[in-house]
This record gives C-alpha cells, structure tokens and sequence, in this order.
C-alpha cells in the first residue's frame, strides 16, 4: 500500500514536470507568433486600416468567384479589405454573419460579447464548438473566424457595451451589425451609430420569425423613429424564454451579412427604409416600406433631445441582457424553498403540486406527482381545468378529514410565472374553488435541479 | 353611410399569442356612417378578438409602445395615421398586420 504511493506520487511529480515543460513552450510560441489573439476586456484606440492597393494572386485564387461578379469586381474587393465591422453579439445573428463576413474577405472584425459559450448556444451559434464551453464568446469567435481566413483582422471584446464606451469604439468602425437580444443594447447601439453617423444592419430572431432593417443609413429613419418609446418590459419575450430554431437566426445573420457586403463594397443596401420579415413557418418574406427619419426623433431628429448616450437600462426598464429576471410578487409566508418542499414530499404530508408551466416544457422535465396547469389557464379560468382543480382539491379534503385547507404548493421554470398563479389562485380560494392554502416553490424546477436532483434536467 | 368592410387582420411577432397564437383573422366590419378608421379598428379588435390582457396591445387610442403597425405593407405612418382612406379604398384586399419589434 505504503509503496503504491510513494509511487503514484513520484508519477505526478514527473507529470507535473511535463506540464511546466510544455506551458513554458507554449508561452515562447506565444510569444513569438504575435497573431494568437487577444481578447480586449476594454476600448482601446486601433490603429488605421491598412489597404492594399491591389489584389495579390493568393486574393485572386480565393475569391475567384465572387470576383467573377460584375455586382462586386475587383474594385468592390478592395472596398471589402478597407472596411471595418463591429458585431455586437457573437450568438445566433452574429456568428453566421461573422463567419460570411470572414469569408468574404472583410478587412476587419470586431467581435463584442459579455458572454460565455454555453451548451444550450450550440444548436444556434455555430462559431463555438463543445470544446469551447466556457470560453468567452468573443474569443471562441474570433479563434473560428482566423481559421477560415487568416487574413482577417479580427479584434474579440470581452465587454459589456455601456454608455460610457459605446461611441468610443463605434467611432472606430465603419459598419456597425446589431446581433444583440435584448431592447436597451438596441437603444444604445441605435444612439451610438446616429451620434457616430455609422449606418446599422439590425436583425432579430425569435421564435419562428425573423426581421431585419439598416437603420441611420442615406438619411434613412434609425430606431427611435420607428419606436421612439421602449416597449413595456413584460411585454418583452427573449430567447430563454420564447424558444428559437437555431436556423431562424442562421438566415437573419446571412441576411446581415448580405447587407453589410453589399454597403462595404460600394453596392449599397436597399434596407434602409424597409423593413424585411421573414416567416418560417409558411417560408415567406416580406418587406415593408418604412416611414422615412422623423423630424420629430429623439436622436436623428431637427432638435434632439438626446445628444449623448444616456442610461438605457432606466429608459428600458429593464436589464441589458437575455437572462430571466426574478419577480418578487409574494410575501416570504407565501413561499417556501425547494429543500421546504422536498421536506414535505419525504413526509408524504398530503398536498397538491400544482406546474403551471405550458405543456411544451412539461413534455421536456416534470416531477411525477405534480398536476399540469398552464398559467395562463388559470387567468382565463378555462373550465376543464378548474373542473380539474376543483376535483383534486375534493379528494385532498377527503384525505385530510377536518376542515383544514388543503395545501397547495405551485412550481415553475424558474419561480416567476409560478408567483403570478399563487395570486390568480389566492383569488380564486374560497369562491371559484374551495378555500386552499396556496405557496409558491421559490425558484422552481431550476432550483430543484441545482440543489435537490442534479439529475434533473436543465433548460 | 360606409357599408361592411372585409378585412385581412395579421399578428406577428409574439402579438399573435395575444390571440390564441391564430395569426390570420378575417373578419368583417359592420357598416357606420363614417369611413373606419385605424383608432375605431383597434377598438373593434378590442372588443371583438382580444379577450385578455388589453394592457398588452393598447395603450391610450393606439397600439403600445413596441408595436408596429402596418397597412398593405407598409408602415402605419406612411398613411398619416389616416387608415380609413386606405381601409375603405382598398375594400376586400386591405391587409393590417401588426408587429412587435424584436
Ligand atoms: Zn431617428
């Protein structure tokens, strides 16, 4: 045994050994092949492009055919190596436009994300493999990008785009794509770009739909003239939340990319007063004729009112991210924690679980003893289910015998939409159905994965 | 005296699930004496389709902030906000889509 030790350890000091050897090797490497890249958690001032003022044979080789094209030629080739585009957002939109953009032979790339590659990205982001798990999204992009066209000079930022350094950094592009997921980013980027005179390729995917517009481009209408007023945030659906097909967004960021290839070449685009939307399910486009630049607009306008970048998050109402916020709509004797309630199923204590989530997540994961009632049949009342309700509710009383208030305890994805029943069904107690004592399973499903059952699944 | 008016409503965009997720509704528009127009459309919509949450589409005597509307493809304003030209004008083909922005 003593000697089984002794001699693992002496094995992990060799490896040990190994490690530092090969570090310190690659550290030299590093040193010497200035093109590894390096992820920028600031704005930092970049220097001038630089142009070639010819193609040489290799650019000829390898965009032979799009050379071919009397719409871009070698004239609009070389337009293409002088420009610069800033992508915000390396998810969904932004990779297959970063990927095209790369392709094509764009000159520069500057690839923003606060983020981190995460396995539910995958089916949508298609620059991040699963070796790239936990990698900045920016770097993970950028590393792609290189290995298709080295050529490129691809700058990744690893930041949250804030007023304080978003004019400073789109000044220094000549493109601006938006491939962002939540309503202040688009705000502050749109404000950006018009203070800047950047002209912005904005694209949104959600669901089965897609949009697209290239907004403050020709004396075109930006953002605000369009929504002068941020949407209600609980209005607001995201990703997380409403579901995407990764393809949705793949076609809105070719789309992008289209529009920026055609604005850097010298082509133009035709988006800038039009609004195109894109319907999966019937497979149809559409474009819109938009109104033109409001002279009434809050940032483009005759008199401005917005002439620096303000606090978007307060003008919004809401975050500058895709993730969920969590709703604090009861009193701490209306909830109880996952360990409550996991407490209470040991005891077998009669109760209700009541998962108010839609049918489409409870196909994914439920827990067995637990009734389906979507939330939003609970505020319309539809009758199935409170005849339903109403029935389970009998049977508990029958359990119980006195006259005590049947417990029900009501889960969902992540405990907001269950607060919301907690009080539709507080409402309901004693009138539509029997009196029950109803609580709110703190932070859901997700909670009870994260530290009831690590084998629950994650959505 | 303007007579009933066939026409083509759209929701999209997540607007649709306002309306049991149906996106297309075709629905006729009894007569008045004056021509239809966009305020009087919405509140018929109101009345007549949308059955929850009001708070989610209007706001005041239009469409809440985030929506856009838009008249045989093309963006509300575009008409001056005088639908009723293009409502009665266009009779049966008059399509009215309704989007939130993304
Ligand atoms: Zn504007």
């Amino acid at each position: 045994m003593a000697q089984e030790v002794c001699c693992l350890k002496a094995q992990l000091k060799e490896k040990e050994k190994e490690i530092a050897a090969l570090k310190k090797k690659l550290a030299q490497l590093e040193k010497s092949h200035p093109t590894v890249l390096e992820l920028h958690d600031k704005v930092t001032p970049l220097t001038p492009l630089t142009s070639n003022p010819a193609l040489s044979n290799e650019d000829i080789m390898r965009y032979s055919r799009q050379l071919l094209l009397p719409d871009l030629g070698v004239r609009g080739q070389l337009n293409l190596s002088k420009t610069s585009v800033l992508i915000v957002g390396c998810g969904g939109l932004g990779c297959p436009l970063a990927q095209y953009l790369a392709a094509a032979g764009i000159g520069r790339l500057g690839l923003l994300d606060y983020d981190e590659v995460e396995l539910s990205n995958l089916h949508r982001q298609v620059l991040h493999g699963e070796e790239n798990q936990g990698q900045a999204k920016a770097l993970s992009a950028a590393n792609a990008v290189k290995r298709l066209n080295s050529t490129v000079e691809c700058i990744p930022y690893h930041l949250q785009l804030s007023s304080d350094n978003a004019v400073q950094l789109i000044q220094q592009y000549d493109i601006v794509a938006d491939c962002s997921d939540n309503v202040p980013t688009r705000y502050l980027v749109n404000d950006a770009c018009v203070l800047s005179g950047k002209p912005l390729v904005s694209a949104s995917a959600l669901r089965m739909e897609g949009q697209l517009t290239v907004y403050n481009y020709r004396g075109g209408p930006c953002y605000r003239c369009l929504y002068p007023l941020p949407p209600p945030p609980e209005t607001v659906t995201n990703c997380s939340d409403g579901g995407v097909l990764g393809v949705v967004p793949g076609i809105m960021g070719c789309f992008q990319a289209l529009e920026v290839l055609k604005i850097a070449s010298g082509h133009g685009s035709s988006c800038g007063q039009q609004l195109v939307m894109f319907d999966a399910q019937d497979a149809r486009f559409r474009s819109i004729k938009l109104r033109p630049k409001q002279p009434g607009c809050a940032v483009c306008g005759e008199n401005p009112s917005v002439t620096q970048l303000v606090d978007y998050e307060a003008f919004c109402g809401s975050a500058a991210t895709d993730k969920c916020l969590k709703l604090n709509l009861l009193s701490k004797d209306q909830r109880i924690t996952v360990q409550d309630y996991k407490s209470i199923m040991d005891d077998a204590g009669p109760h209700l679980l009541l998962d108010v989530r839609p049918l489409v997540e409870v196909d994914i994961c439920h827990l067995p003893s637990s009734l389906n009632i979507p939330l939003s049949s609970l505020q319309e009342r539809k009758s199935e289910h409170l005849q339903l309700l109403q029935e389970r509710i009998s049977e508990l009383k029958q359990q119980m015998a006195g006259d005590c208030r049947p417990p029900v305890y009501v889960i969902c994805k992540q405990g907001n939409d269950s607060q919301k029943a907690v009080q539709v069904l507080d409402k309901m107690s004693g009138s539509e159905v029997d009196n029950i004592a109803v609580k709110d399973i703190s932070g859901g499903l997700m909670a009870w994965a994260k530290r009831i059952d690590p084998t629950f699944p994650q959505y | 005296m303007a007579a009933p008016i066939a026409v083509h409503l759209e929701f999209g965009g997540g607007a649709e699930l306002l309306f049991n997720g149906v996106k297309e509704h075709h629905v006729t528009l009894p007569s008045q004496s004056e021509p239809w127009d966009m305020k009087q459309l919405l509140v018929w919509i109101q009345r007549n389709l949308l059955k929850e949450r009001p708070e989610l589409f209007v706001q005041g005597d239009s469409v809440r902030p985030g929506i856009l509307v838009l008249i045989n493809d093309a963006d509300w304003e575009l008409m001056n906000q005088n639908a009723c030209a293009c409502l009665t004008a266009a009779g049966l083909d008059c399509s009215v889509g309704l989007k939130p922005a993304h």
